[in-house]
């Protein structure tokens, strides 16, 4: 018995260890950004230009750049994914279509984001002649938020307990009725938790936007879709790898980095704030 | 009322219509663009080559074996860490924790797996990489050492947090029906528990598995960038993601060199095809049970 | 509120392979409660949804046969199938209100019909909600969330919700096994009064309540309309054996 339990403690124990590890390590990981970011953050780099080659000045042009790429990119991808969803939920026939769009998402779900994109650079820049715009990587971004949207709207559909669709229906509603009138609202906080969640996800992505929509130095602010975007992720990459000045670039990237994950992790801090608010006061 | 109705489902179905074409897209990009390589080179010989000179004038070489070699070694290498790190992280919250820790645990873990891959590499290059280097007295940091401690850290979150659904999921008779027997709760743990979890938590690794082997940034950034099989895990590597990430940019459109990059990008995508269909039946089998 | 005349006529219902209702034929009184009894499994919740053709929505569900509603029958192939419903009522075993206000559970059956004038909705959502024995509980937190409503009180908004529609016809389906005996007893009253506007048609396990509120009983067995006629009669005289059997409690 007494061996039993000291295995019993100690294998406990090293789980805690092992948690306590996991955390240390990603407090000294956001905490360096943190700290090393916070040195470089002023009002001044949050809505100035940069300047000297990318030495000084601030990242404004690549906050910018982010927004319209998520905006634009969550514009075509949420009512896409909702109404994907929806025909998921509510529609299920004929079944082989129905089997072949899940195993799309689910592929989707998969697919590395240096193939999105490959893709993008393939089909929008080159093959419909899009050009590195800020379309293009829009739409590339599009698509890979699609599966997300897709998976947390079908879940949120499913969470509606199956009462208020009969209800609807004995009540003479037709099935488009009932899903707009009665089905949605029910599942719109969830649904929004999810497309939140995607927000951030878009917003922090480098690779899709390579070869699609981002450049390292742009004079302007994008004025229409055709224009290419600087982008916060792939701000702190180039100039972390392109730049020529390492020692006042570093710094730059700490800031942008910061202000990248600050938006990140304050967009999905306030998605999951927002999921638990609603499960309170759930009503069912 | 009808026709709202018909109108309803026209678009309904053609919004489903669209994941499929996306996919579609997709894969016809990648493959009309890059199979055309080998009508010039014979397939085992981008398979099996060591060589990987595309931009060599006379003689180009298009193996891929040094570039699939460091793809297997740094995904394994951040596996190795993730796997007990995020399995232990899992088992601490789902059966150790107190309700109260496991409140703030979980989302702090779903916050983790949010964070953007280039802030890891950010991390890597500039803090991880000049301390290896000091710690083990070497000209460079950015090795696969660095480059699989980062992508361990990124990849910790999924195998944590699905490995922690898998365990949550298991029924509380079981845990109860073993107590009951005398068994002390490590026991419980490692006998009851996770044998009865191991689908979800084999899933979550395989998921894990590919995540890291796509990941492109990290690498990027932390790899090193030499396309060699390192003797050592003190030497630089250049996975495939990153061979392709770098070098995009000097092709030529329709050259040899962009065709060869495609190339890759096929066979990046079948291997994390097989990965995600094996998760899949997993999952599936688990949910028919 | 209308008066239409509801029957059956050699009504069968097949989920998949099972047979389980064999060949129903029987006529609804108008402004009369019938009430369909039996032993579990026996059918009677099946076929009460044949009456709203609720059915549909099981895909392994097949009907053969006609109910006539006002000589239409409403399993032709050119049925309006929402348009039926609108005209006959249900309410479930368990009740469900929307997770919307009181007012706007009761004014969806309106407001999906087409009608946008706000005095007429007002109109229809205290008519129904007097109807149901509600309005003086409720008028003055119209815009309160209906699930905050008691158990007796949502089945009560649930009938005035049907109510709303104008319907010939109410189906209950067991209305009352989830409440508490208080409110079963408001409803069964309410049942009472409400015959004269509507024809109910309400199937219970509860043959001590089938006795209190009927005026014609339907005694179903394994899928056959076994007998069917006046409360009184059936009560005191029943034809077949297995009536009599159910009745004394010989099985439940």
């Amino acid at each position: 018995m007494n061996l039993r339990k000291i295995y019993s403690v100690s294998g406990r124990f090293s789980m805690s260890l092992l948690f306590i590890f996991t955390t240390l390590m990603l407090f000294i990981f956001l905490g360096s950004i943190f700290s090393k970011g916070y040195k470089v953050l002023s009002w001044e780099f949050i809505s100035a230009a940069p300047r000297a080659g990318m030495t000084e000045g601030g990242i404004f042009p690549a906050i910018v750049g982010t927004f319209w790429l998520t905006l634009i990119s969550m514009l075509i991808a949420l009512p896409l994914g909702i109404l994907c969803a929806i025909y998921l939920y509510s529609y299920g026939k004929p079944l082989w279509f129905v089997n072949a769009v899940k195993l799309s998402i689910n592929t989707l779900a998969g697919i590395p984001s240096i193939i999105y994109g490959l893709f993008g650079m393939a089909i929008f820049v080159n093959m419909l002649s899009l050009d590195v715009s800020l379309i293009s990587g829009a739409l590339t971004l599009s698509v890979l938020a699609l599966p997300l949207i897709i998976n947390t709207a079908e879940e949120a559909l499913q969470s509606v307990p199956k009462d208020f669709s009969e209800a609807s229906i004995a009540l003479g509603a037709q099935k488009s009725t009932t899903i707009i009138r009665v089905l949605l609202p029910s599942a719109l906080p969830n649904i929004l938790t999810g497309a939140i969640i995607s927000i951030g996800r878009v917003a922090g992505e480098t690779a899709p936007i390579m070869f699609t929509a981002a450049t390292f130095y742009s004079r302007k602010l994008p004025a229409s879709l055709g224009d290419e975007v600087m982008a916060l992720p792939y701000h702190i990459f180039a100039l972390m790898t392109e730049g020529s000045k390492a020692d006042k670039q570093e710094p730059i990237a700490y800031g942008s980095a910061l202000v990248l994950l600050t938006m990140v992790l304050g967009i999905s801090f306030f998605a999951i704030a927002i999921r638990y608010r609603m499960r309170r006061n759930k009503q069912w | 009322m009808h026709a709202k109705e018909r109108a309803f489902v026209a678009i309904t179905h053609t919004a489903a219509l669209f994941s499929l074409t996306a996919v579609f897209g997709i894969i016809y990009s990648i493959f009309r663009e890059g199979i055309p390589l080998f009508d010039i080179v014979p397939l085992s010989e981008v398979l099996f080559g060591n060589d990987w000179y595309p931009t060599h004038a006379e003689a180009p070489q298009f193996g891929i074996l040094n570039l699939f070699a460091g793809s297997l070694l740094v995904t394994l290498g951040a596996l190795i860490i993730a796997i007990p790190l995020g399995l232990g992280s899992a088992i601490f919250i789902s059966e150790i924790a107190s309700p109260k820790l496991k409140e703030i645990a979980k989302p702090v873990l779903e916050l983790l797996a949010a964070i953007p891959s280039v802030v890891y590499g950010l991390f890597g290059m500039v803090v991880l990489a000049p301390f290896v280097r000091e710690l083990f007295d070497l000209s460079t940091g950015l090795n696969l050492l660095s480059s699989s401690i980062i992508l361990g850290l990124m990849v910790l979150p999924i195998i944590s947090s699905m490995s922690e659904d898998a365990l949550a999921n298991v029924a509380k008779q079981l845990r109860e029906a073993s107590l009951a027997l005398g068994a002390t709760s490590w026991e419980t743990i490692t006998k009851v528990v996770i044998p009865a979890a191991r689908r979800g938590i084999v899933g979550s690794i395989l998921q894990g598995f590919g995540r890291a082997i796509g990941e492109t940034m990290v690498v990027l950034m932390v790899a090193g960038g030499s396309a060699q099989i390192p003797k050592s895990i003190f030497e630089s590597i250049r996975p495939l993601t990153s061979t392709i990430a770098a070098e995009m940019g000097e092709t030529v459109v329709g050259d040899l060199h962009y065709r060869s990059l495609f190339a890759i990008a096929c066979l990046l995508f079948i291997i994390t095809l097989i990965t995600n269909l094996s998760a899949e039946l997993i999952f599936f089998k688990r949910n028919k049970k | 509120m209308v008066t239409a005349h509801i029957r059956t006529r050699n009504l069968n219902l097949y989920f998949a392979q099972n047979h389980v209702l064999h060949n129903i034929t029987m006529s609804i009184h108008t402004h009369k409660i019938t009430a369909m009894i039996g032993p579990s499994g026996c059918g009677k919740s099946s076929l009460l949804r044949c009456f709203n053709r609720m059915n549909d929505l099981i895909p392994s569900a097949r009907v053969e046969g006609s109910i006539y509603l006002n000589d239409e029958d409403i399993y032709s192939s050119k049925a309006n199938v929402p348009q039926i419903r609108t005209k006959v009522g249900m309410v479930f075993q368990k009740p469900n209100p929307f997770p919307k206000s009181i007012y706007n559970n009761v004014a969806y059956g309106p407001k999906i019909q087409g009608k946008i004038s706000k005095s007429e909705i007002n109109d229809i959502v205290e008519k129904s909600l007097q109807g149901a024995w509600l309005w003086d509980e409720v008028k003055d937190r119209l815009h309160s969330p209906a699930m905050a409503l008691s158990g007796g009180q949502q089945q009560r908004l649930c009938i005035a919700r049907a109510l709303a529609n104008g319907p010939a016809i109410l189906l209950l389906d067991e209305p009352t096994s989830a409440l508490d005996p208080q409110s079963t007893a408001k409803i069964e009253e309410l049942c009472l009064a409400l015959k004269d506007q509507v024809t109910i048609l309400i199937v219970t396990h509860n043959i001590a309540q089938a006795g209190r509120i009927s005026d014609y009983i339907a005694f179903m067995y394994l899928g056959d309309l076994v007998e069917f006629g006046e409360s009184s009669e059936v009560f005191t005289v029943p034809k077949d054996p297995r009536t009599e059997a159910y009745l004394t409690g010989v099985f439940g």
